[in-house]
């Protein structure tokens, strides 16, 4: 039956090319702008590391005077100083934990014949690559013991090696970089979470870095950091050399904690560290802290950006209007042929087969629809790629985008059909063969 | 014209489902057309603000040494000689940033010494006595630095020279009462810095911040491997010294680095850079309006021409019994006229409504009623024109198809 409904569609619709033309456009352009905001919004909202999410946390603590703590409205600082980093780093409360800072500098290729080049690196503690599954395509991260002596080792990016080193296993092999030879212990695979969630001083969407080292040994190479850095007390000039001891805060601590369960004793165990601060005088205002998660962390700073927000509305909004636009159309033509429809059911067809074979014939115009939608879609894509945005260049389509594209699309042009088709169905055939 | 009102809302009663269709389409594109023009007139509005700069003949240099000296002042000295010698060059200096750069420093500014709270923020632009001329901004008071009061400045420590020129939009809100020239200011605690001069306007190098005039100048050299160099040339020079940039810096020292995208840019560019987000945003809006608008034709087209389709023989009786063609023309634009009517009214609610809610989730002003009575018009226009060849086709139904199929 299906196939005879199949057959009177196309054949209806080849009858009127021009309104069949409309309708197929109108839902093409709807599904297109949909899909490509959509898109959009689905890399910039995505969870940067799905399966630990919920288990990475950044610890903040509030070490400022109450001038400064002022400008933040009752939030503390969103980085921690070099001390309370530390002690709360060698405290080992959470399962894995790591302090960390982002820099760029100068990389010196040893072919001379190469111009030197800036990379961005991070200055991190040795859990980094197992707390974020960094994953690597030689050698290893490195140990806690190795952080303590501040060894000169490095790990690099996928496409520093190629680079450096031709893709080839170059661990063991020197990176001179910001003037200091540093040993290759591990080449990272290619890794970029989006957003770039531990740090977003680096920018929302940043592309990850292509040197790791351990952050004494950055400190011990005056490595530059590139970052923020958040100041507070008398003392004005701070030193980049001191910053130890400065009042500064510049470093992000990320923890994981597995069980759920101690979450809330990790949280105390920032409050009791709080307390113990102000008692012996490092602290200055009451105890305030925060625990927030990876899924937290996004929401609070807020990076999706508010203009992918307002085009996915637009888009919907469009969308609507192609439906409804969709559905008169599709009321005018179904209208047209009251005389065809009180023929059919004069001859014996039901109205459920009437009603059937038209919601067919709207499907058709839903899947034609579609595969155009698709393809503007990708159209649309192409050119989100081309716009200047950290997050251009990661605008793909992927399966569950494009199987929600054709459920939308026939889903929405289905739902069309069913005013129209039912109100002609209502046709009373007396009536329509009368008129003849 | 009047008279044909009743019947034509009672002829629209038996047509529900198509007229309160077209209303809402029409009502949803009003609104959404509104909206979203006055989101590109926002968004064009941004872009093209004013930098208090002279733009044109402006060329900006991002350089970054490779290498580490014990100072990079030196280095930076020399660059900035041989940009300056550079045929066609007006004026060239060196900072940390400039408008439209995207980056930069800020501080907050005291009047009292002993307090940090309070405080007004300024954005930081290290100059020397080159910067008001390669800048092309006007000095309203005072006077500018000279030579020997360009200090240098050791990395990451604290700006807070002994002279500043301040924009007249600090001047303002510290010195309402329009003194500012030669009072003392406090960048960092217990460090004064006298104004020795104001200018008229001049831009923080964010496209996005709270304070868009606060700009302090202070002549520093600042010791950092990281710097811009500003030129101004001679008109009609700007695509010969663009050109002779790259190889006089590189002739000084090859130990450098000049991005490819950021390297060496005209100010134009720098401009298009800073709003490339929002150009974009502004054609999205467009283009969409443009295809909204169309399809919003196509469907008046397409059901007026049903409409009229389904109707020809009553058009053909009218015709028999006496109605012109123009009368039956009118109609037709008449009925398309009261269902676009309804359209609009429910639209300009719908597009307020929309307005209001933009404002709670996106933070917008509120759309300004001209956006929505242009929009009103635009749509009873674009319907009058849409409705037009269906009606027409309808007017030269011939009064005999009313003896036809009876």
């Amino acid at each position: 039956m299906f196939g005879y409904y199949l057959e009177l569609a196309l054949r209806s619709l080849k009858r009127s090319k021009a309104l069949t033309a409309l309708m197929v456009l109108a839902v093409a352009m709807g599904i297109g702008a949909c899909m490509t905001t959509l898109t959009v919004l689905h890399v910039v909202s995505g969870d940067p590391i799905p399966a630990k999410s919920h288990k990475l946390f950044t610890p903040q603590v509030e070490p400022r005077d109450k001038d400064n703590g002022f400008y933040s409205k009752g939030e503390p600082p969103e980085q921690v100083s070099w001390r309370d980093g530390m002690a709360l780093l060698k405290a080992h409360r959470a399962d894995r934990q790591a302090l960390m800072t982002g820099g760029m500098a100068p990389v010196q290729p040893a072919n001379a014949s190469q111009d030197p080049f800036f990379v961005h690196a991070r200055y991190t503690t040795a859990d980094f690559f197992a707390m974020f599954d960094v994953p690597l395509k030689y050698g290893h991260g490195w140990s806690a013991t190795e952080d303590e002596r501040r060894e000169r080792i490095a790990v690099i990016s996928s496409s520093l090696n190629e680079k450096l080193f031709h893709g080839e296993d170059s661990t063991g092999r020197t990176v001179r970089f910001n003037g200091a030879d540093l040993r290759v212990v591990g080449v990272a695979e290619p890794w970029r979470p989006h957003p770039h969630f531990y740090d977003l001083n680096s920018g929302n969407y940043a592309e990850s870095e292509d040197v790791y080292m351990p952050l004494g040994t950055a400190r011990d190479i005056h490595g530059p950091r590139a970052g923020s850095r958040d100041c507070w007390g008398v003392g004005a000039n701070v030193e980049e050399s001191t910053l130890e001891t400065s009042n500064c805060t510049w470093l992000q601590l990320w923890v994981e904690i597995d069980d759920p369960a101690r979450v809330a004793d990790y949280k105390a165990f920032l409050i009791h560290y709080s307390e113990d601060q102000l008692a012996a005088g490092s602290f200055h205002m009451p105890a305030n802290v925060r625990l927030r998660n990876v899924v937290e962390w996004l929401d609070f700073q807020k990076v999706v950006p508010s203009d992918v927000h307002l085009q996915v509305w637009l888009a919907l909004g469009f969308f609507v209007v192609c439906l409804v636009n969709t559905v008169g159309l599709m009321l005018a033509k179904f209208m047209r042929r009251s005389s065809e429809v009180g023929v059919r059911r004069a001859l014996g067809a039901s109205r459920r087969a009437v009603f059937a074979q038209l919601v067919t014939e709207a499907g058709i115009v839903g899947l034609a629809g579609g595969v155009a939608g698709l393809l503007l879609a990708l159209f649309g894509l192409w050119m989100v790629r081309q716009q200047p945005d950290q997050y251009a260049s990661l605008a793909h389509l992927d399966m569950s985008m494009l199987a929600g594209t054709f459920g939308m699309a026939i889903g929405a042009t289905v739902v069309a059909g069913l005013l129209p088709a039912w109100r002609a169905c209502q046709i009373t055939p007396a009536l329509q063969l009368k008129s003849q | 014209m009047n008279l044909q009102i009743k019947p034509i809302l009672s002829a629209l009663r038996q047509h529900k489902a198509g007229t309160i269709l077209i209303a809402l389409q029409i009502a949803l594109t009003l609104a959404i057309v509104c909206n979203a023009l006055f989101i590109v007139h926002q968004r064009v509005e941004r872009a093209n603000r004013q930098t208090g700069m002279d733009e044109s003949n402006v060329i900006t240099v991002q350089n970054r040494y490779v290498g580490k000296p014990d100072t990079f002042i030196p280095l930076v000295q020399t660059d900035v000689a041989a940009l300056r010698n550079i045929p066609g060059v007006d004026a060239a200096y060196v900072t940390n940033a400039y408008p439209l750069r995207r980056g930069g420093w800020s501080t907050g500014i005291q009047i009292d010494p002993t307090k940090t709270k309070d405080s007004l923020p300024s954005a930081l632009y290290f100059v020397d006595e080159q910067a008001l001329k390669t800048l092309g901004v006007k000095l309203i008071a005072g006077r500018n630095f000279t030579p020997s009061e360009v200090v240098n400045l050791p990395a990451q420590s604290t700006p807070a020279p002994a002279q500043v020129i301040i924009t007249k939009a600090i001047a303002d809100k510290l010195f309402p009462k329009g003194d500012a020239l030669g009072k003392t200011l406090y960048y960092a605690k217990n460090k004064p810095s006298t104004v020795i001069g104001i200018v008229e306007k001049l831009t923080v190098p964010w496209v996005e911040y709270d304070h868009m005039d606060n700009v302090t100048l202070m002549p520093i050299r600042f010791d950092s491997g990281y710097q811009h160099f500003i030129v101004r040339t001679k008109p009609g020079q700007q695509d010969a010294v663009f050109k002779a940039i790259p190889p006089a810096l590189y002739k000084v020292s090859r130990m450098r680095v000049l991005p490819e995208k950021y390297g060496v840019r005209t100010f134009d560019t720098v401009r298009a850079n800073a709003y490339e987000a929002d150009h974009g945003m502004a054609i999205l809006m467009t283009v969409v309006c443009a295809v909204l608008l169309a399809i919003t034709a196509a469907g008046i087209v397409g059901l007026s021409s049903f409409w009229v389709g389904q109707r020809r023989k009553q058009i053909g009786v009218r015709r028999a019994l006496g109605a012109r063609r123009s009368d039956i023309l009118s109609y037709f634009m008449t009925e398309n006229f009261l269902i676009a009517l309804g359209g609009v009214i429910v639209g300009t609610i719908l597009a307020l409504g929309l307005s209001q809610w933009m404002l709670k989730y996106f933070e917008m002003p509120r759309v300004s009623p001209t956006y929505v009575g242009v929009g009103v018009i635009l749509l009873l226009v674009l319907g009058q024109a849409a409705v037009f060849a269906p009606a027409l086709r309808a007017s030269k139904v011939s009064p005999v198809e009313a003896t036809r199929s009876v």
